[in-house]
């Protein structure tokens, strides 16, 4: 049972907005008092999917909770965009695959670097990407 | 009416002005802030007819909004305060009132309805006046914004034949660029064979920083010039090895300093304590 705490939403349409909700990302791991190592994956898979919304869907927006399940405390994290959507979801999974000219690594590196993962995206309505990351998972 | 009383209206608002606590005898003089007064009066007197009080669309009115934008974009460079420039229009709304009032003693009905419209127009010309000092303000967030771009990618000759580039904040594609075509550039100038690239000020390293960082290495290798990644922290390399990012072919240091000496290493140059032995 995870429970939410506090959330915050963001908007993101603007590169500056991109600054904003990292800090804010920051701030929020830190209260929680996640570790550096924690911290810089957390906030590495947030650039990563703030990036693809940039690009790919022109923006969107970004939801940070905290997030307590049970002794663990955890940021979660839900972008969501009204942008194409991603036809072949297995495949924007793999290692390599890009449909832009980017190296291929974000939606499964992100899936790598924190704890749950959870992607929805429909063709043509938009994509939602949720993520957890615990204070010491 | 009020072309009579220009003087009076003048001499109200100026005192009205000066008796404001706000005022910033810093920022401004008082025989500045009585000119740009006096031109705005002169102005606004002058293009005021009985049937364009309200629409300020018309063509009898550019000249005092422009006057009027002009001193709300000096006022945002000077850094005055949003309320300081309100009250300078608003002071004037003040004095027309009070000069109105004074003329009109008899008649109520045509004070209100008088009243009335000085100040939709005083509301309109403040709104005006609000839109140009927000725009100067972004103007010199821009500008600022231009400068940080300029300034926080310096090209460091740390030896003859070794540039460091000490990195700074979020890499995206514009910085990349311009810390590319920074790099390149001195290679060409100085004959360097050796560059450090400095990532100890990135915060996150993720796959499109890593792509830049590629691209940068590779460009530079076409320039027969070795380049060095250094100050990659613990936990940044952790992200990389998660994010599955491939470095592997390309020469990376924990430091500057050890991505220094590899340099020397590389050019067969040898730092050396000195043996001080004394003569004496």
């Amino acid at each position: 049972m995870t429970l939410s705490l506090s959330k915050d939403t963001i908007q993101v349409l603007k590169e500056q907005d991109v600054v904003f909700l990292k800090n804010r990302v920051k701030e929020t791991a830190v209260k929680i008092k996640m570790g550096l190592v924690n911290q810089t994956r957390l906030l590495t898979a947030c650039s990563e999917l703030v990036r693809n919304m940039m690009r790919y869907a022109n923006g969107g927006a970004c939801v940070i909770e905290v997030v307590s399940s049970g002794r663990n405390n955890g940021v979660r994290l839900t972008f969501s965009d009204k942008g194409p959507g991603i036809p072949d979801i297995s495949a924007a999974m793999q290692d390599g695959f890009s449909t832009g000219k980017s190296l291929g690594l974000g939606l499964p590196g992100t899936k790598r670097l924190v704890n749950e993962f959870d992607l929805k995206s429909k063709v043509g309505e938009g994509t939602v990407i949720t993520i957890i990351k615990w204070a010491n998972g | 009416m009020l072309q009579k009383k220009k003087k009076n209206i003048l001499e109200l608002w100026m005192k009205n002005q000066l008796a404001d606590e706000g005022l910033r005898e810093d920022l401004i003089s008082n025989d500045e802030l009585r000119s740009q007064s006096e031109e705005l009066i002169t102005a606004l007197v002058g293009n005021l007819s009985g049937e364009n009080f309200t629409d300020l669309e018309s063509d009898e009115w550019s000249p005092v909004i422009e006057i009027l934008g002009g001193i709300a974009i000096t006022r945002a460079r000077q850094g005055f305060s949003p309320r300081e420039t309100g009250n300078f229009v608003f002071s004037l709304k003040e004095a027309l009132l009070e000069v109105l009032q004074q003329e009109i003693t008899d008649d109520p009905k045509t004070l209100f309805q008088e009243s009335l419209k000085i100040n939709r127009l005083m509301d309109n010309l403040s709104v005006v006046t609000f839109e140009t000092f927000i725009k100067g303000r972004e103007e010199v967030i821009l500008r600022q914004t231009d400068e940080i771009t300029e300034i926080s990618t310096p090209v460091i000759r740390v030896w003859d034949g070794i540039l460091a580039l000490p990195i700074i904040g979020t890499l995206d594609s514009a910085r990349t660029q311009i810390v590319m075509e920074n790099l390149l550039q001195e290679i060409v100038e100085t004959g360097s064979s050796i560059a450090i690239l400095d990532i100890s000020g990135v915060p996150a390293v993720d796959s499109l920083v890593a792509q830049h960082l590629i691209k940068t290495v590779s460009a530079t290798r076409l320039m027969g010039a070795e380049c060095i990644i250094s100050g990659i922290r613990p936990e940044i390399a952790q992200t990389v090895v998660h994010l599955g990012i491939d470095l592997s072919n390309i020469i990376t240091k924990a430091t500057l300093a050890s991505a220094l000496a590899y340099s020397f290493k590389v050019m067969r140059l040898e730092v050396k304590k000195l043996n001080t032995v004394s003569k004496f």
